[in-house]
């Protein structure tokens, strides 16, 4: 058996198969050398820098954006860290345990989350599964986190509106920078997913705000940890902006507001500082600060009375008989009448074939320009207007900074309109009618202003006749006090009226609120020496609902309730336009809400400078 | 057997230095290699260690077997062969299942891969079988169809562990030991265009991640963050170490964990991302060294029976090398071949040191006769 033909007719094919066997090992061999040589060698400077991208990972710092003060310093907005609940699938062994233990504290959606982890891209990449967690969850999750791996906290600067509601369209909100506007930008720090102003003040000074990007080189593992730091560039810090607003009486003004819509623009007479503004309905920025959700978002849009517009600079309103002040300074500049021109009022004034009504049915009888402030007769403008005519009328109201804009500081301020034969001639292609004089003389047809521009207008009468551009920002500085630049008062321009009949209308509208027949009577405080003029805006034509009571008119069809005042009436510190949309008549919706703005205000700075003394 | 000390010291004397040498030195560069992979992340990784017992019992099973004369250990073949295949039933049925596979048994402390040992066994029935039916000329085809069936059982139940690289290690086998036995070469050519013809019912019953891994050889960049993952961090592991590596438990692939399975399937990655293109070419040296050394046994051994087994073993021993770093370097899918002395895992190691062992075993007896 041992050494049979049969073994050694084997030993001979084995001993060939035995070379074709090792020539096919050495052939297999060489490949892997030539493969190696090929990946070491050839292509090793690519994939080691392939390496190097592996391990080697910018991560951008976030800026803190700039906080915002109000006129005294109290804080209004600021940022809050909030917690990202995240979670790298690659470290769950067992997701069910991990996303019940979840589940029992912290509201998540466990199916979604699950849809989500199978359809990411790679097991090692974080999820964020709920975003700005509160203390309670992250107290949860830090309590079980040895129960918990794969889950962790990822932190994040979120803007944090310390009022809510409050003055939402003066501050304005975040939201993510969305394409068209990355494009726009042809050179900047900003990146897909980033959040920017994108409404009022927070829009306006974006660049001031947001300070600059920060950034850090890190290894990383695979799972993104971070295990050493490279280099490290800190983010800078926004700006901080002061305003002159105060928080506080913003806050009540807001309250005393609250089930109305409409705005309220309060300004300092002495600067044109903005005191407070308000617009209704709001909304709440802090909803945007995270990304808005889709539901608030369509909430927001759809809803009928607009609360993304900002009322006291966007919204236009005919102004009513607080344009009265504008007709009667206009008629004294103009010697159309005197002080002393008496008109008798029956309750109507004839202008051809056509009357138009006093507002008072009966008439107000013979008066001179005092009475017909007080008492807001009709009668009696439309005789000063229909002697002015339209063009020397509407001259007045530009001068009184009415139909064009103040200029504020905050994005989108809308003109309003004063209309003159030449406008209606180019823009309506047809000549002027005597009767829209008329109707223009108490501030109805075609005229509209903002709100911020009668507040405005008040605060020029007030203080002797100084149109200021008003001011919103006072001063801005760096996160360690150093000022950056501080606003100073501009003046826009000057009522060109004689201070004659400046004090001459300052007297009458201290007589609307302080007289007994004062159809301001409303906004009387005691005390306090309120100057101000009511005003109704025609909705609709007078005649459709003339007969009704404010109760039985559709809300959409009432009229808008104006109350222009300006206090103390001697030297005032505050002037305000209050706006009440479908209020029905300035003297009962908006005069009782400018005396109370008023009366806190004053009372208030009064009890701060006691302090001081 | 009335000179039994005379024959001991002959068997003694032939012991290959050569073989056992290179088998320690690549072993504890293996251990090295363990070491330098658990050097990140927090609490140093003690693997090592295990790896360091592992070598130690893999030591003593070899030594184990030195004593066995292999044709014992053929004569008790279909014992073996049948145990064999009780033990991979009672995986399938009570296995231990470790990430989806059942592929462990367990007694005391101790969890073994039988499929790991069955490879062995496998190459010593194909040695036994052969051996019984010697035939004048060349075998046909009609003559591989009973071992055929004696490799498909074991490789069907590993396969459904499911453990698709020790069953291509098994097929592979069986392809050499026929080849070197003396298969005629018409008969290898029908083998050959058979196995091309069944790939497609093959592919047919692979699973959707088995698929996918083949795909992602094709191209491993339309997947970059699924399947072809470990390819891609597999190359740029061992690209990145260049001409001289990054040093000693420097490799930021393996160190950061961008290299999975980076002490067991991908340990060459690690080497040569450390060691750079001169320590993997002197790694590779060590290999075919052994290899050859290998092949020297088959060559020069005393009979038939010797050479078949040696002959299954080298070709083992070859495909793991081969398939190993092919696999790391993207040449070939990822199964999970570990590569031999270095992967970290006990079963495979004990079972490269028992194959070892069986080569110096037959190399220490080529001139003996044993009566």
């Amino acid at each position: 058996m041992k050494i049979g033909g049969l073994d050694r007719n084997f030993s001979e094919t084995i001993k060939v198969r035995i070379i074709v066997f090792t020539l096919f090992i050495a052939a297999s061999f060489s490949f892997l050398i030539l493969r190696l040589w090929y990946l070491q060698v050839i292509k090793s400077d690519e994939l080691k820098l392939q390496a190097e991208n592996n391990r080697i990972r910018m991560v951008p710092l976030k800026a803190y954006r700039g906080k915002i003060f109000d006129r005294n310093g109290r804080e209004i907005i600021n940022n809050r860290p909030s917690f990202n609940l995240s979670i790298i699938p690659e470290y769950i062994k067992d997701l069910d345990r991990i996303l019940s233990l979840i589940a029992s504290e912290v509201n998540v959606d466990t199916e979604k989350i699950k849809r989500e982890i199978k359809n990411s891209s790679t097991p090692v990449q974080s999820i964020v599964i709920k975003k700005d967690i509160s203390w309670d969850e992250v107290a949860f999750i830090e309590e079980h986190g040895l129960d918990l791996p794969g889950v962790f906290l990822e932190i994040e600067p979120m803007r944090n509106y310390l009022y809510g509601e409050t003055g939402s369209h003066i501050f304005g909100y975040l939201g993510e920078i969305t394409k068209t506007q990355l494009d726009g930008l042809k050179v900047s720090d900003y990146r897909l997913g980033d959040f920017i102003g994108q409404y009022g003040i927070e829009k306006r000074y974006e660049s001031v705000l947001k300070g600059k990007r920060g950034s850090k080189y890190v290894e990383v593992d695979v799972a993104g940890r971070e295990l050493k730091v490279f280099k490290q560039i800190d983010p800078d810090f926004g700006y901080n902006l002061y305003l002159t607003i105060d928080i506080e009486l913003q806050e009540e003004v807001e309250k005393l507001f609250e089930g109305k819509n409409g705005a309220v623009v309060a300004i300092d007479p002495k600067d044109g500082s903005i005191l407070a503004m308000v617009s209704k309905p709001s909304f709440d920025p802090n909803l945007f600060a995270g990304g808005v959700s889709k539901t608030y978002w369509s909430n927001i849009i759809n809803d009928a009375y607009k609360p993304l517009q900002n009322r006291a600079i966007q919204g236009q309103y005919p102004p009513g008989s607080v344009f009265k002040i504008v007709t009667a300074a206009a008629g004294l500049e103009e010697g159309v009448i005197t002080p002393d021109t008496t008109i008798d009022c029956h309750g109507y004034f004839k202008l051809g074939k056509k009357s138009y009504r006093c507002w008072k049915k009966g008439g107000h009888g013979r008066m001179e320009l005092r009475n017909a402030i007080i008492q807001s007769c009709d009668v009696y403008f439309y005789t000063v207007g229909f002697r002015l005519g339209i063009d020397r009328l509407s001259r007045y109201a530009f001068g009184f900074g009415l139909g064009s804009p103040t200029d504020i500081d905050i994005e989108g301020e809308k003109t309003g309109l004063i209309p003159t034969e030449e406008w209606k001639e180019s823009v309506k292609g047809e000549p002027w009618i005597l009767g829209e004089t008329v109707s223009a003389s108490i501030g109805q047809g075609f005229n509209l202003v903002t709100p911020i521009q009668m507040a405005n207008m008040l605060a020029a009468v007030g203080n002797g006749g100084t149109l200021y551009k008003p001011k919103i920002i006072r001063k801005v500085d760096t996160t360690d006090g150093k000022l950056i630049n501080k606003t100073d008062s501009k003046i826009k321009g000057s009522l060109s009226v004689s201070q004659k009949t400046l004090d001459l209308i300052k007297d009458a509208l201290h007589g609307v609120v302080s007289d007994q027949r004062g159809t301001g009577r409303a906004s009387n405080i005691k005390g306090i020496e309120v100057a101000g003029k009511t005003g109704t805006a025609q909705v609709i034509r007078m005649a459709e609902i003339e007969e009704k009571s404010d109760e039985e008119i559709p809300y959409e069809f009432r009229d808008h309730a104006w109350f222009a005042a300006f206090a103390p009436y001697e030297n005032p510190m505050i002037a305000v336009a209050v706006l009440v949309e479908h209020g029905g008549h300035g003297g009962s919706a908006a005069a009782p809400i400018a005396g109370k703005l008023i009366k806190s205000y004053i009372e208030s700075h009064q009890s701060t400078s006691n302090k001081y003394e | 057997m009335n000179n039994k000390g005379i024959l001991k010291y002959q068997i003694i004397s032939n012991f290959d230095w050569v073989i056992f040498g290179l088998t320690i030195i690549i072993s504890v560069v293996g251990i090295f290699t363990i070491y330098s992979t658990g050097g990140s992340g927090g609490e140093p990784s003690r693997i090592y260690i295990k790896q360091i017992y592992w070598i130690l019992y893999g030591l003593m099973a070899m030594l184990l077997i030195l004593f066995i004369d292999y044709h014992s250990l053929e004569k008790l073949a279909y014992i073996l062969y049948f145990v064999i295949i009780v033990v991979l039933i009672m995986v399938a049925v009570s296995g231990k299942t470790v990430s989806g596979a059942r592929r462990w048994l367990s007694f005391a402390q101790f969890t073994f891969q039988p499929s790991e040992l069955a490879k062995i066994v496998i190459i010593i029935t194909l040695a036994r079988y052969f051996d019984d039916k010697k035939i004048r000329g060349l075998y046909r085809i009609r003559d591989l169809i009973t071992p055929a069936i004696v490799v498909l059982i074991p490789a069907v139940l590993i396969a459904k562990q499911p453990d698709l690289g020790t069953a291509v290690v098994i097929f592979f086998i069986f392809i050499s030991m026929s080849f070197l036995i003396g298969i005629n070469i018409r008969s290898l050519f029908i083998l050959a265009g058979s196995a091309i013809v069944s790939l497609p019912f093959l592919w047919h019953f692979m699973k959707d991640y088995q698929k996918n891994r083949i795909l992602t050889l094709i191209n491993p960049q339309a997947d970059p963050l699924g399947s072809g993952y470990h390819i891609i961090q597999s190359k740029i592991a061992i690209g990145s170490g260049g001409y001289t590596g990054k040093g000693f438990m420097s490799g930021t692939q393996s160190q950061l964990n961008f290299l999975p399975e980076k002490h067991t399937d991908f340990i060459f990655s690690v080497f040569a991302e450390e060691m750079g293109f001169t320590g993997a070419l002197l790694l590779i040296t060590l290999y075919i060294i052994l290899i050859i050394k290998g092949i020297d046994v088959v060559y020069h051994a005393r009979d038939r029976s010797g050479s078949l087994i040696a002959g299954g073993v080298v070709s083992m021993l070859a495909f793991h090398m081969i398939f190993n770093i092919g696999m790391t370097t993207g040449m070939f899918p990822v199964v999970g071949i570990p590569l031999p002395l270095m992967s970290y895992g006990g079963s495979y190691l004990v079972t490269t040191f028992i194959s070892i062992g069986l080569l110096l075993n037959i190399k220490m007896r080529r001139f003996v006769d044993m009566g």
